[in-house]
């Protein structure tokens, strides 16, 4: 292919090339080459999305009509600010999670089933990234198929550590099949009033619709659904579990781009395809999306602050700043829905680098730990713990830190768009989030009986630090990511 | 099952019929109701009756599992490649009219192959399901149990 073919198709490339590579991945017997493979696939997808990003940095936006049929027929791929940023944020952790996966994914599972395993992590980085991408109600539920299904062959892999892995893997199976089924029901109301499946045809199309009932119907069940995939309190209840006993490698990829696709798609559907009814969408966000985002906060916080498994701990402060990134789009102010992107962004590589350092615990350790198992780690493994405390201080939203930008962002904007009680909540809830990684700290730098140093594996903390410097670069010089997800939010609300 | 007659026979004078059958499905796709997932679920169904008749491990010897997994990932490559060629003959991802000289022609065989590539991987998804369900058993399970 010329490289003029290549510039031409990103777009279906980003999505195309992981997609393709999961059957070569599914038939290589040795690990190694899958490994080598899932490497390829997502690390071209990261290339990819790195160029689409510079392209929509000059301000242009465009589409992708896949097999060349031109939408409202086809299908096409939209690549504008909000699409780019996160296919972006997205494609680069998800490669980070693949660098770490080559020792910690073949620690946890057996090494027959690794072509498959890193078969299914192709196809959830695609099946994701397509998710992000379309610019097609359906196809949007495709994706959604594709990711899911994948992910739960992830989360079930960690099976042969713990079994309780299968019961994960199921719950999310059954819960995500509920929600992906809501989805699809809205998309069959929305149909049946507007007879289109286009993204941006359907924002034009529906405000004329005359049954605004069946709008209102279809727009429930579609963001119903969606909040099930993006694991929003109180639809959360598959999210815990299946991180804490998925493979930590796969743990990491989960937490870092799983739930940030669907945060995307839900502000896709609210501000993009039912922009035109402001008055169903302000009551949506105000009475429901902003309560829920509040209540999975405080909720997450607070069951985080009681948990001693240290995966299930950071899931339930997944919750939580999941919680973070949907308050700010209920804020619907072009600053609030920027810090949504801004947290989306941070957010992914604070969790993805705090799950690869407990993986790399888990990995050199050799079982699932707890938080009292954790003592003195802090004096065994200092590389590791180093890393692991700048994510967690970034987690918190210290200054200096990636989650400090997030933070002010969001305050920011709650305090331009006068929600005073929501910025009391916000900061108090800032300090509970101090409490339970207070209490991680506390038993890693806990003088503990044995002090024999472990080895730690360059292949293990490499990546990890990769995310820890980006958590401090990020803080320090937050003015791409900001930049980017300025764009983004102005696309949505036309720079209002 | 294999002592009674009565299915032995049937079975055998059914295999061939059913993949023709499928095959009919298959190519009748371009033109009508039919096409790779139809023609997928019927030919493994031919497959899926000679295992039941026969017996698992005869059902194996016809497709061992390494051919399984092969022709899982192959009709995904085909499908996908198809894809690629597009790209490469100037045309965008999936796009089927420079294909051929003619864009008619270039949909057709767009079509034909991408369903073909569809056929092979559904009757690779049905075979492997059957004997993931059939062919599990209480005692192996048990075993990696007690590892």
């Amino acid at each position: 292919m010329s490289l003029a073919q290549i510039i031409a198709n990103l777009p279906a490339l980003v999505v195309a090339i992981p997609l393709l590579l999961s059957p070569v991945a599914a038939m290589t017997p040795v690990a190694g080459l899958a490994w080598l493979l899932a490497v390829l696939g997502s690390g071209a997808a990261f290339l990819c999305a790195l160029l689409l990003q510079g392209a929509v940095t000059s301000g242009e936006s465009f589409s992708y009509f896949l097999g060349n049929w031109p939408p409202p027929w086809g299908i096409e791929f939209v690549v504008d600010a909000p699409s780019a940023f996160t296919v972006l944020v997205m494609s680069g952790l998800a490669f980070v999670a693949t660098l770490f996966a080559r020792t910690a994914l073949l620690a946890e599972i057996a090494e027959a089933d690794a072509g498959k395993a890193y078969a299914a992590w192709l196809l959830a980085c695609g099946g994701l990234s397509g998710l992000v991408m379309t610019g097609d109600a359906f196809n949007l539920f495709v994706f959604l198929e594709i990711s899911a299904l994948s992910s739960v062959i992830l989360i079930a892999l960690g099976a042969g550590r713990d079994r309780r892995a299968l019961i994960a893997g199921y719950n999310y199976l059954v819960i995500g099949a509920v929600g992906a089924t809501f989805y699809v029901i809205g998309v069959g109301f929305i149909y049946a009033v507007t007879g289109s499946l286009n993204m941006a045809d359907l924002a034009v199309r529906i405000p004329e619709v005359p049954q605004t009932t069946v709008v209102m119907v279809g727009f429930g069940f579609m963001m119903a659904g969606i909040l099930v995939k993006a694991a929003i309190f109180p639809v959360h209840v598959w999210l815990p579990a299946a991180y804490a006993f998925a493979p930590s490698a796969v743990s990491s990829l989960l937490a870092a781009i799983a739930t940030k696709a669907a945060l995307y798609v839900m502000a896709r559907i609210v501000f993009d395809i039912f922009a035109g009814m402001p008055e169903m969408i302000g009551f949506a966000l105000e009475f429901v999306l902003v309560p829920l985002a509040l209540g999975g906060i405080f909720i997450g916080t607070i069951l985080a602050i009681y948990e001693n498994d240290i995966k299930k701990l950071l899931a339930f402060s997944s919750v939580a700043q999941i919680g973070y990134i949907a308050l700010a789009f209920g804020v619907s102010t072009t600053a609030g829905i920027a810090a949504g992107f801004i947290h989306i962004g941070n957010h992914a590589l604070i969790k993805g680098g705090l799950f690869l350092a407990v993986g790399a615990y888990a990995v050199l350790l050799g079982r699932r730990i707890n938080l009292t198992q954790m003592a003195g780690l802090g004096r065994r493994m200092p590389i590791t713990t180093t890393a692991f405390l700048i994510c967690g201080l970034s987690l918190i939203g210290l200054p200096l830190t990636a989650g400090f930008i997030s933070k002010l962002y969001l305050v920011r904007a709650l305090l331009e768009a006068e929600m005073m009680i929501v910025v009391g909540l916000v900061l108090a809830s800032s300090a509970l989030s101090v409490a339970y990684l207070w209490k991680i700290v506390e038993v890693l730098w806990k003088p503990a009986a044995v002090i024999a140093p472990v080895r730690e594996a360059p292949a293990l903390y490499l990546p990890l630090w990769i995310l820890a410097l980006g958590n401090l670069w990020f803080g320090v010089a937050p003015a791409p990511l900001v930049d980017a997800a300025m764009r983004a939010a102005m696309q949505f609300t036309g720079g209002m | 099952m294999r002592d009674n007659p009565i299915l032995r026979v049937t079975a055998k004078i059914l295999f061939a019929p059913i993949i023709i059958f499928g095959l009919y499905v298959q190519f009748h796709g371009d033109y009508g109701p039919g096409g790779g997932f139809q023609a997928g679920v019927i030919i493994a169904a031919a497959f899926i009756l000679h295992s039941l008749i026969f017996g698992l491990e005869a059902g194996r010897r016809l497709v061992p599992a390494w051919a399984n997994l092969a022709m899982l990932a192959f009709g995904v490559l085909i499908y996908g490649g198809v894809g690629v060629a597009g790209m490469m003959l100037d045309g965008l991802f999936l796009e089927y009219n420079v294909l051929s000289y003619d864009a008619s022609k270039g949909q057709h065989y767009g079509i034909l192959l991408v369903e073909f590539g569809v056929g092979l991987t559904v009757t690779g998804v049905m075979l492997a399901l059957f004997h993931a369900f059939a062919g599990f058993i209480e005692s192996d399970y048990a075993a990696t149990e007690d590892e």
